[in-house]
């Protein structure tokens, strides 16, 4: 049996029409069966809320006089995008602001503006035959633009990879805050009620589909940024007019250390036209699994701790090597769940016709990392190939001695193997000189706990460490600990001017 | 209940809970704690039929002592009801409700003020300085 589209807005138009939310399926599939699940269920409506960053918004503000053509613009001191002539913008979600930094920033713009509040529009220009005016601003409300178009390059994640952090300090990240030693669980997401969950093939999602946006109709433009939905991780370009949405779904936030980010609300009616709709609408959140992983490496590729599904992360905990983790999500399940109940009441009140995609997006599409044409600067590039050691039972004397000759401030410490055991710095030296007492040899004073680096690290990631411990130079070592070079504050300079910042 | 306490810098010096627990008999537990050489904070709990002898004891060996009346406090305007409260909070203060509404347990919280720190929203905040 199949049920054409039509038929279903026919008995939307009629109001006869049997809407459900996405959680309620799975539940309705398993007591009916599928052929009478099919029969009876006409829409599926889904939701998502949660923190989308890659969102933002055109505007148009109308000519002034004499007119201007803007290129640079500020909105409460957020910049917005300037190219795009005359009094057209395009403000990004997490753009910050020049001027309150990670409390204030594009996301919050879009909110004030929906909220009713008054937004300060800056511009500068230099003045052309045609557009002579040099600077403006103005006070503006939402109602004061000729548009005001939401556009999301990339919204509606179809999951989302759960993280932990195995280091021993607490992380700053877009996945909330990670306590350190594994103490706790982020994750994000509305599983069950995800939309492009509920349609991982893109048949009934695609472009032209009408949606829930921030509580106003939208639809999607097509495949996001970044889809990836041959790997599970489908995301779609999704827009929606500003003056039509509502602050109840359409939040700024700050995520601590990492920055501004837009929480929206999303959600889109899956029209149930034959038994693959029914199946795909019928996913559990014990069906969608993801990655859990360790945002304590600071690479593209994070290392995996294990795999684990969305019933258990809602849970509260998840079990990792026999101790219980606590979880904590990011998005927000209750207002996921109040999308998809307000889209439910649009379609039943036949406020929203059903729509097929006028374009289909590929089922088939994978994200590629970048094209990397030139290598960011590694430790090898700029590290002191000369590197001056001591023995850890030479005595102080000596060591003072090879930093005077060494002209260095830091000395790593060598065992009878030639491996490092530790470090002593100028610092250390002054001060057993200063403060005689049994420390004679080099391993009496020396720190043993030694921050290193190696040749293959990327300077970014050595300079982090440097920053972390407050110190000002480590020692390369390879895979057994020798000591093949030192990286200090002085190489860093080398980066400027040299071929790296070019 | 939970009682802030504050040792001047003499007192500072003295091992003043350790005598009330002894002088009172009443266990004392030491929720957060910011002591060094001269001075310090402490956050107690202690059961509340013996608030007043605790705080009189305190008191004459020389620390100020102040009711702690609120823990945390959300702001339900600004709370979105995401949750990213609930894995961080060492007292487990946040939990959802049936609905998935963030609840707040505030007799549990110990104002270490970490949640407001996770908080994507700002919907967390105290009004007790700590």
């Amino acid at each position: 049996m199949k049920k054409s589209i039509d038929l279903i807005n026919e008995r939307v138009r009629d109001g006869n029409a049997r809407v459900v939310t996405a959680d309620a399926m799975p539940g309705i599939v398993a007591e009916l069966g599928e052929d009478e699940a099919l029969r009876e269920v006409d829409v599926v409506t889904t939701g998502t809320f949660g923190a989308m960053c890659s969102s933002g918004a055109f505007f148009n503000f109308g000519h002034a006089e004499p007119p201007i053509r803007m290129e640079r613009i500020w909105l409460n001191d957020v910049e917005a995008y300037g190219g795009l002539a005359a009094v057209d913008t395009y403000i990004g979600a997490t753009q910050q602001s020049t001027t309150r930094e990670d409390q204030y920033g594009g996301a919050h713009v879009i909110e004030d503006f929906i909220a009713g509040k008054s937004v300060e529009l800056r511009a500068m220009s230099r003045g052309t035959d045609c557009y002579p005016r040099r600077t403006i601003t103005t006070d503006l409300l939402l109602e004061h633009l000729n548009q005001a178009i939401m556009c999301n390059p990339r919204n509606a994640y179809q999951r989302y990879n759960a993280a932990i952090n195995t280091t021993d300090r607490v992380l700053h990240t877009y996945m909330g805050m990670l306590l350190p030693n594994s103490g706790n669980i982020t994750f994000s997401g509305a599983g069950v009620l995800n939309p492009l969950s509920n349609d991982p093939k893109l048949r009934m999602i695609g472009s032209g589909v009408p949606i829930f946006i921030g509580g106003a109709q939208g639809m999607v433009v097509g495949e996001g940024t970044q889809n990836s939905p041959a790997g599970g991780f489908g995301t779609l370009m999704v827009t929606g007019n500003m003056k039509e949405m509502s602050p109840d779904f359409v939040r700024a936030a700050t995520m601590q250390g990492y920055g501004v980010t837009l929480y929206l609300g999303v959600g889109i009616p899956i029209p149930v036209i034959d038994l693959d709709v029914v199946r795909s609408t019928a996913v559990r959140d014990e069906d969608i699994a993801v990655d859990l992983l360790d945002y304590g490496i600071p690479s593209r590729n994070r290392p995996v701790i294990r795999k684990v599904n969305y019933a258990e992360l809602r849970s509260g905990a998840v079990e990792i090597n026999g101790e219980e983790i606590r979880t904590s999500s990011l998005s927000s399940y209750r207002k996921a769940k109040g999308v998809a109940e307000l889209l439910k009441s649009w379609v039943e009140q036949g406020k929203m016709a059903l729509v097929l995609p006028t374009r289909p997006i590929s089922p088939e599409t994978r994200v590629k990392p970048m094209h990397e044409s030139v290598l960011g600067p590694r430790v090898l590039d700029i590290m002191d190939k000369r590197v001056v050691s001591v023995g850890e039972t030479e005595e102080i004397r000596a060591a003072a001695q090879k930093l005077l000759k060494g002209e260095t401030n830091h000395l790593p410490v060598i065992n009878s193997n030639g491996l490092l055991v530790g470090i002593v710095t100028t610092y250390d030296i002054s001060k057993a000189v200063a403060n005689p007492g049994k420390a004679t040899l080099v391993r009496d004073i020396m720190k043993k706990k030694v921050v290193t680096t190696t040749q293959d690290e990327p300077v970014d990631i050595a300079v982090q460490k440097l920053e972390r411990h407050n110190i000002s130079a480590m020692p390369v070592v390879d895979q057994d600990m020798h000591v093949v070079a030192m990286l200090t504050a002085i190489n860093l300079g080398k980066l400027i001017g040299g071929r790296w910042l070019k | 209940m939970k009682l802030l306490v504050n040792f001047s810098k003499k007192a500072g010096q003295k091992p003043i809970i350790a005598q009330v627990v002894k002088d009172t008999g009443v266990l004392i537990n030491v929720e957060r704690a910011i002591i060094d050489s001269s001075e310090g904070e402490a956050l107690i709990d202690i059961p509340d039929e013996s608030c007043k002898i605790i705080k009189e004891k305190l008191a004459s060996l020389g620390a100020t002592v102040r009711v702690l009346e609120h823990g945390i406090i959300l702001d339900e305007t600004e709370c979105v009801d995401c949750g990213a409260c609930v894995s961080v909070c060492p007292h487990e203060v946040f939990y959802f409700d049936d609905q998935w509404a963030i609840r707040v347990r505030e007799g549990r919280c110990v104002l270490c003020g970490r949640c407001m720190d996770a908080c994507p929203h700002h919907a967390l905040y105290h009004k007790d300085e700590f």
